[in-house]
């Protein structure tokens, strides 16, 4: 009965598992095949199998049609320098908000709480209207100028994303969670908050750390409606934009696969990177609710 | 010591302006310029090629271009014309050309433009509202009905021409000969799984054929009695029994059914005849739409260019149009992707489409049976209106319940928009 029992719930955890993984095994086995073979195995395992006529012909496509190497390296530019910022501002603001006495702090958390209901989607508009009045300073033919404004830019698709009221949150729970004894024993040792920061809260912090990292790098690498709004040109369009080439008049799934295969690879290398920390650091923060 | 340093800078940045100026002087003025990014590398390859010899041409203007996908144009041209970020140049597909004008993103053609470059076009070419013309383009696309001849003569079916399309009943009856044959589980492809746009330039023509239309283009303002009347009814009933009768694929789960054999009559649009022709060869027959009652009536207008109220130099920017309507410039275009040209003089220069050409008869149709989608701003809420009633009448919903609540939806819009300019 206990095999029973256990072998039922192998193949419900196998069920669940499938249903899981089929979109990503059909994607990347169709990126490999002809666009005939795609719909013909369409409703059979083949689909996500590596059988019949396999081909690197859509990757080639996928290389000839766009400039998928510039996307990606602008999509690690603004993952890289939103998530390393990211994580400096938004843990300092939870150290200020977890471990220090000022006026004003219940105010300013529950801000930060009040701003997690507000979706991107709803600010979006006003954000673009607001980075299309700020200039950048650039340099044009020998000389310092002002430019027209933020758009078509890297550093809209970074600046605006840098503060996460989440990953705030996020932090400023983990942070409240360790003892005050460490901070007063520092300050009696003559530590500034700064140094306290650096050199107690940081270290201990690392489960908390690589979640907000994970979480910040999907969110930046699956940009989508910000760059559609406020980048036009190829220079500083990331990858998720860039997929919008390959649906047209005629749309070819195999290239569309073969392109989405390449864009998630990253996203699955960053995952299974720091699966253990993401995980310890779930647990963690469901222990200490 | 203080206002030395800041008559240094002062110097510094009147010599670095100075500069710029006069080297902008002797430069020529910039006109940017966007059009939609396909996957269609000689169409890109084309504009890339016209724009260069554009800017080889004179020393006057220069063309800077940027490619932007094409699944997300529309919602990157609206944000940049909220941002006040419009570029000069800029293409468009044809249907929502009146809502750019509406909402004042665009300048009038008229006066701006050679008359000869204008008046050259053929009416599907040009994107109006209020009857001025907002843009122009260099090709166009045609429905047709696509078959075989051995299906022909097999099945003993007429060969429709342009003078003497199928009607419905033809239609109908050489459904039920290739149904009842065994051979074809789904006898006609109609690629009802294409989602989008498709559903109004492939289905709104056979409304239009019936004696219906999406709305009263007396007016652009009333839909009541013009969609939802009794020609509109029977187009719906005659829609609903295509798939209630099995003759297509309610949903399909690909578009190669012609291709593959698997259907044997394909409607769709001139863009797939290099593949039809490639899969088929001499056995391909082009056929025209059939005529419902009111004549055959095909989509008309593809992706333009117009120029941005906001452009700095629209003289710049008219000259650029201008050089792409000249007659080689549009030939280069269909030459390169087998699209229909937008003028009789640039057809001439091409072989597929010169009188006698192989594809001649795309031509043909675009320019006798092409019906332009309703030139209104409201044509989005249309367009979005009439797939969902047409989806819910194939999927077996009440005809005549659907199209009551699409001219609801619609009428409701333009009057929570105050006519869109129309009164």
């Amino acid at each position: 009965m206990k095999h029973l029992r256990k072998l039922g719930a192998y193949l419900f955890l196998l069920l669940i598992g499938y249903v899981f993984l089929f979109p990503l095994l059909f994607m990347i086995m169709s990126s490999f095949k002809p666009e005939q073979v795609i719909f013909a195995d369409l409703y059979s395992i083949r689909a996500i199998l590596p059988v019949g006529d396999l081909t690197l012909d859509n990757y080639r496509q996928v290389f000839e049609k766009s400039d998928v190497l510039l996307y990606f390296r602008n999509s690690i530019l603004i993952t890289s320098a939103t998530v390393i910022l990211g994580l400096f501002v938004n843990s300092l603001l939870a150290f200020t908000l977890s471990r220090m006495r000022w006026s004003g702090r219940k105010y300013i958390l529950a801000a930060v709480v009040a701003l997690m209901i507000i979706p991107i989607e709803a600010i979006v508009v006003p954000l673009l209207l607001l980075v299309s009045k700020l200039p950048t300073i650039g340099w044009e033919q020998g000389g310092f100028v002002l430019m027209g404004s933020w758009l078509n830019s890297l550093e809209v698709q970074i600046l605006p994303f840098v503060a996460n009221s989440f990953f705030i949150f996020l932090f400023y729970q983990f942070f409240r969670d360790i003892p005050k004894d460490f901070d007063e024993a520092a300050e009696l040792d003559g530590a500034t908050p700064f140094q306290i920061y650096r050199h107690i809260i940081v270290p201990m912090s690392g489960p908390v750390f690589a979640t907000v990292a994970i979480l910040h790098f999907l969110l930046m690498w699956n940009q989508y409606i910000w760059p559609i709004m406020a980048v036009q040109g190829e220079d500083a369009r990331p990858v998720m934009p860039g997929i919008q080439i390959f649906f047209g008049r005629q749309t070819s799934w195999g290239e569309i696969m073969a392109y989405a295969s390449f864009v998630t690879l990253p996203v699955l290398a960053v995952f299974l990177a720091f699966q253990k920390k993401f995980v310890s650091s779930l647990a963690g923060a469901g222990i200490k609710g | 010591m203080k206002i030395m340093k800041v008559s240094l800078l002062s110097c510094a940045i009147m010599t670095t302006l100075t500069l710029d100026v006069s080297s902008a002087m002797a430069a020529p003025s910039e006109v940017k310029l966007w059009r939609h990014e396909t996957s269609n590398i000689k169409e890109i390859e084309v504009s890339k090629a016209t724009i260069e010899r554009f800017n080889q041409s004179q020393a006057k203007w220069h063309i800077t271009a940027e490619m932007i996908p094409e699944g997300s144009y529309t919602q990157t041209v609206t944000a940049a014309a909220l941002a006040g970020d419009l570029p000069c140049v800029l293409d468009m597909d044809q249907p929502v050309v009146p809502n750019f004008a509406w909402s004042g993103y665009l300048l009038p053609l008229e006066g701006l433009l050679s008359k000869d470059a204008l008046n050259g076009l053929i009416g599907s070419a040009k994107g109006t509202y209020k009857g001025k013309v907002y843009s122009v383009g260099q090709f166009d696309v045609a429905l047709a009905l696509f078959t075989r001849q051995s299906i022909l003569e097999k099945y003993n079916l007429r060969q429709a021409t342009f003078e003497q399309p199928w009607t419905k009943a033809e239609l109908l009856d050489a459904l039920a000969k290739l149904k009842a044959s065994g051979e074809y589980q789904y006898p006609l492809a109609m690629r009802t799984g294409w989602t989008g746009e498709w559903y109004s330039y492939g289905y709104a023509p056979m409304l239009q054929s019936f004696g219906a239309d999406q709305i009263d283009r007396d007016n652009y303002v009333k839909s009541e009695g013009v969609l939802n009347g009794e020609a509109g009814l029977a187009w719906g009933a005659f829609f609903q029994s295509l798939f209630n009768n099995e003759y297509v694929d309610r949903n399909p789960s690909d578009d190669k059914g012609f291709v593959q054999g698997r259907a044997a009559l394909d409607y769709v649009g001139s863009w797939e005849m290099a593949n039809h022709s490639k899969r088929w060869g001499d056995d391909l027959v082009v056929m025209p739409v059939p005529d419902f009652g009111g004549g055959p009536v095909i989509g008309g207008g593809s992706w333009q260019w117009g120029i941005a109220k906001s452009c700095s130099n629209p003289e710049g920017a008219a000259a650029f149009v201008d050089f792409m309507l000249q007659p080689e410039e549009i030939a280069a275009m269909s030459v390169a992707t087998g699209m229909i040209p937008s003028s009789p003089e640039a057809a001439e220069l091409t072989d597929h489409y010169q009188v006698g050409g192989d594809w001649r008869y795309f031509y043909d149709f675009t320019a006798a049976f092409a019906e332009l989608r309703p030139a209104t701003p409201a044509y989005p809420i249309i367009s979005s209106t009439f797939e969902k009633m047409a989806r819910n009448i194939k999927d077996g919903a009440n005809v005549q319940d659907a199209l009551d609540e699409a001219v609801d939806t619609i009428e409701r819009n333009i009057s929570d928009n105050k006519g869109y300019g129309f009164n």
